[in-house]
């Protein structure tokens, strides 16, 4: 039956990922996007303590089953994740995409993996000091266009030798060199196989031959690093390899492709997140201003700020919306990737409107640095790009709509 | 816990109102626009369906079926996908029975639910909107003043759905200086000082007969008040209104963008399908997308609904939504079919007309 009503327990513990947000990020969210590159180590060792492992397409491993069980979280996990995730994105969305955790990389692992893998590469952010795990597959002369990857992988005797740079990879620098974790690099075995070449390796912290070139500067999301890594001659074991070497036109890249099913939802979260923080402060900005909010009334009544601030609402709840749907669809075994790609394309244009509105409503005092306003308008426009851009993510809705191959319709 | 599957009620229904509207409905849609006339044997046939009479308590001759405003929303969408104007005249005896069901004194019930439990259908209507460009449902300029016992109602309504065809009329009305809104009053077409006018001219729902409606000095005893001095839910049957046109508003733009991507997979421009262009391939994507993200603002509202909730935020919310939506989507369906989308043999541009309604409109059919 359709309904959008959570039981009690997961109200308790949004309040409890909200208090993190407000208590833990808020405070040193202007230090840290301000102080670009510094790590807020002891929020890193706080939320690493907490077991907080929320990050993108992770499974939540740190939490007991019995008690996800008890509150229904296990059944509905990618929906809670969307939760827990514009919690804290409401909080701030660059510390929340640098809270130790396994990543994208750990949800290659997870989902490309073989078992024995998964427990050697994930077992490590189940215990001892902070760590990341990062993914590595943009490189510079392709971003969208993923399949065209020139990173190559070449096998020498027990050893896979990888050659290539990598950009736009979020904690890559933590998960590199600043902890005991690792990078899923996409590289090809196989150039003249295109997409069916492309191989996911598992590289560890600290390998020979793998270097963080830089860290780039970015419009937002400042206090999450992203790195560009060059590999030279970067040996690392055949097990590395997550899945089956052997080229065929299926599995493999295709996986990693069935991820973004999963982490296109929490994306948007992220982004509602931002959303939500830019309109509760101007929803609030305005009460004490005695600017009234009035619903009901014939909209030719309504004042223009009236106007503004109900379609940021709207639009933020529509968006919302779509994404619980999208990852409701997902807990119940259904395929989601037409409803992950609209509540992608939907989040990340309505939340970089509502973020720039939001400026605009405040004016000069938007404007400032003295707020977060306009740090949520600069950290909202990643989501309308990351996981997708809003194009590609209309290109799949509409290969989706109209039956299409990506022959059919490029 | 979040869900959003239908029942298997819920699905079924749907089912059935889906083919109706496919089958039946939609390949009406033009002639009616056209003419002004909805062929009496499909307004029967939706009667059979119990769309009306299933909500009637059963000791009143209907079938007791529990109301919901979701599967009212689901009803309305897939009507409305069907043609507007046919589905609002088929749902229109709502507006009269359902605020009686909800608020009405068990005499009122007894006297007056019976007369929508009949075989054949039973017209009725409610009027709500008034013939000024600031009209606001919170701010009505129809008064019922009490006199002796009883009421004098002064007021011009318009867009009074089959008020011609209807026995008596629903009208909402500011009560003196009552808070909680407007109370709505049983007015029999024969009640002295109650005029219907010549039907309506309009830009879209053409197929459906609308009327403008004065009060003069129009006399009711105080049995004519619906739920007696307590009156009604004002909001929470705004509330339902907005719902039924926010779901409306979503079948309007479904039809209109499912007709759009069809076309544009069949035609074809240097030698290939339009749809196969970005520029289309794009718009009809970010159609899809809005016609989803209207269905869900609906249902949201409508659950409140259905938890007692009057919803009023959340209704007017989807309403606005919707209607803004509604018409971005017919009239990007007219750009996709391009200068054969300004001609009437498809229907894309009725769509456009019937979209336009949505932000002017309210109070034409309820959940």
């Amino acid at each position: 039956m359709i309904d959008f009503e959570f039981e009690p327990p997961v109200a308790g513990q949004l309040k409890m990922y909200h208090a993190v947000a407000k208590q833990m990020m808020r405070p040193i969210s202007r230090e840290y996007d301000e102080r670009e590159h510094e790590k807020p180590w002891q929020f890193y060792e706080a939320m690493w303590a907490a077991g907080q492992t929320l990050g993108p397409g992770t499974e939540p491993a740190k939490s007991s089953d019995a008690a996800k069980a008890a509150t229904g979280t296990a059944k509905l996990r990618n929906l809670y994740t969307c939760l827990s995730t514009e919690e804290l994105c409401w909080g701030d969305a660059g510390l929340f995409l640098s809270i130790p955790n396994p990543g994208l990389g750990g949800a290659a692992v997870a989902a490309a993996g073989t078992p024995e893998q998964k427990e050697r590469f994930l077992k490590r952010f189940r215990e001892g000091k902070p760590k990341w795990g990062a993914m590595a597959i943009t490189e510079p002369g392709c971003g969208s266009d993923s399949a065209a990857v020139t990173t190559t992988a070449t096998r020498d005797g027990d050893h896979w030798v990888i050659n290539g740079t990598k950009i736009f990879c979020t904690a890559g620098q933590m998960s590199a060199e600043q902890s005991e974790g690792f990078v899923v690099v996409w590289a090809t075995v196989d150039r003249s196989a295109g997409r069916a070449g492309i191989k996911p390796f598992v590289v560890e912290h600290h390998t020979p031959g793998m270097t963080v070139a830089r860290v780039e500067h970015k419009l937002g999301i400042r206090a999450s690093d992203t790195a560009m890594l060059i590999f030279d001659n970067c040996r690392v074991p055949a097990d590395c390899l997550l899945g089956s070497a052997e080229v065929k036109p299926t599995g493999g890249f295709k996986d990693v492709m069935a991820t973004f099913d999963a982490t296109r939802p929490i994306v948007a979260a992220m982004a509602i997140g931002v959303g939500r923080a830019a309109l509760d402060f101007v929803r609030d900005f305005l009460r004490d201003h005695q600017v009234p909010i009035r619903y009901g009334l014939s909209p030719r009544r309504l004042t223009a700020v009236e106007r503004d601030f109900m379609e940021m609402e709207v639009q933020l709840k529509a968006a919302r919306l779509l994404t619980w749907r999208a990852a409701w669809m997902l807990d119940v075994g259904l395929r989601n990737s037409l409803e992950a790609s609209m509540a992608k394309a939907k989040a990340g244009k309505a939340v970089t409107l509502i973020t720039q509105k939001a400026v605009e409503i405040l004016g000069p005092l938007g404007y400032s640095r003295k707020l977060l306003v306009e740090k949520w308008m600069r950290d909202a426009k990643i989501n309308d790009i990351f996981e997708g851009t809003q194009q590609i993510n209309l290109m799949i809705i509409a290969r989706r709509i109209f039956d299409y191959s990506s022959k059919e319709l490029n | 816990m979040v869900s959003f599957d239908l029942s298997e009620e819920q699905t079924m229904i749907r089912d059935t109102v889906a083919a109706f509207a496919r089958d039946e409905v939609r390949p009406a849609a033009r002639m009616a626009d056209e003419s002004g006339a909805i062929p009496p044997a499909l307004i029967a046939k939706s009667w059979d369906l119990g769309l009306v009479r299933g909500a009637i308590p059963e000791q009143f001759g209907g079938y007791g079926d529990t109301r919901s405003a979701v599967t009212g929303a689901i009803v309305a969408e897939e009507l409305a996908f069907g043609d507007l104007s046919i589905a609002i005249h088929m749902l229109a005896p709502r507006l009269a029975a359902y605020p009686l069901i909800e608020f009405g004194s068990d005499e009122q019930r007894a006297r007056l639910l019976a007369g929508f439990a009949r075989d054949e259908f039973a017209a009725g209507s409610a009027a709500l909107m008034e013939p000024r460009f600031d009209f606001d449902v919170a701010d009505l300029a129809t008064r019922a003043a009490r006199a002796g016992t009883g009421y004098v109602l002064n007021g011009a309504k318009c867009y009074v759905p089959l008020g011609a065809e209807s026995e008596w009329i629903l009208v909402y009305a500011a009560c003196g200086s009552e808070a909680g809104g407007a109370a709505g009053f049983i007015v029999p077409r024969a009640a002295p000082g109650l005029v219907v006018a010549a039907r309506e001219r309009n830009m879209g729902l053409k197929g459906l007969a609308t009327y403008e409606v004065t009060l003069e000095n129009c006399k009711l005893g105080a049995e004519a008040r619906i739920g007696g001095d307590g009156g009604l839910n004002f909001t929470r049957i705004v509330g339902q209104t907005r719902v039924a046109a926010a779901a409306m508003a979503t079948g309007v733009a479904r039809a209109a963008y499912e007709y759009a991507r069809a076309y544009a997979k069949e035609r074809k421009a240097f030698g290939v399908p339009i749809a196969t262009k970005q520029a289309i391939a794009f718009m009809l994507a970010e159609m899809a997308i809005e016609v989803d993200a209207m269905r869900l603002l609906t249902w949201e509202a409508a659950a409140r609904l259905d938890r007692g909730e009057d919803a009023l935020k959340e209704g007017y919310q989807a309403r606005n939504y919707a209607a803004q939506a509604a018409l971005v989507v017919t009239d990007n369906a007219v750009q996709t079919l391009g200068g054969h989308g300004y001609i009437r043999e498809h229907p894309v541009e009725l769509f456009l007309r019937n979209a336009r309604g949505f932000a002017v409109l309210e109070g034409l059919a309820t959940v």
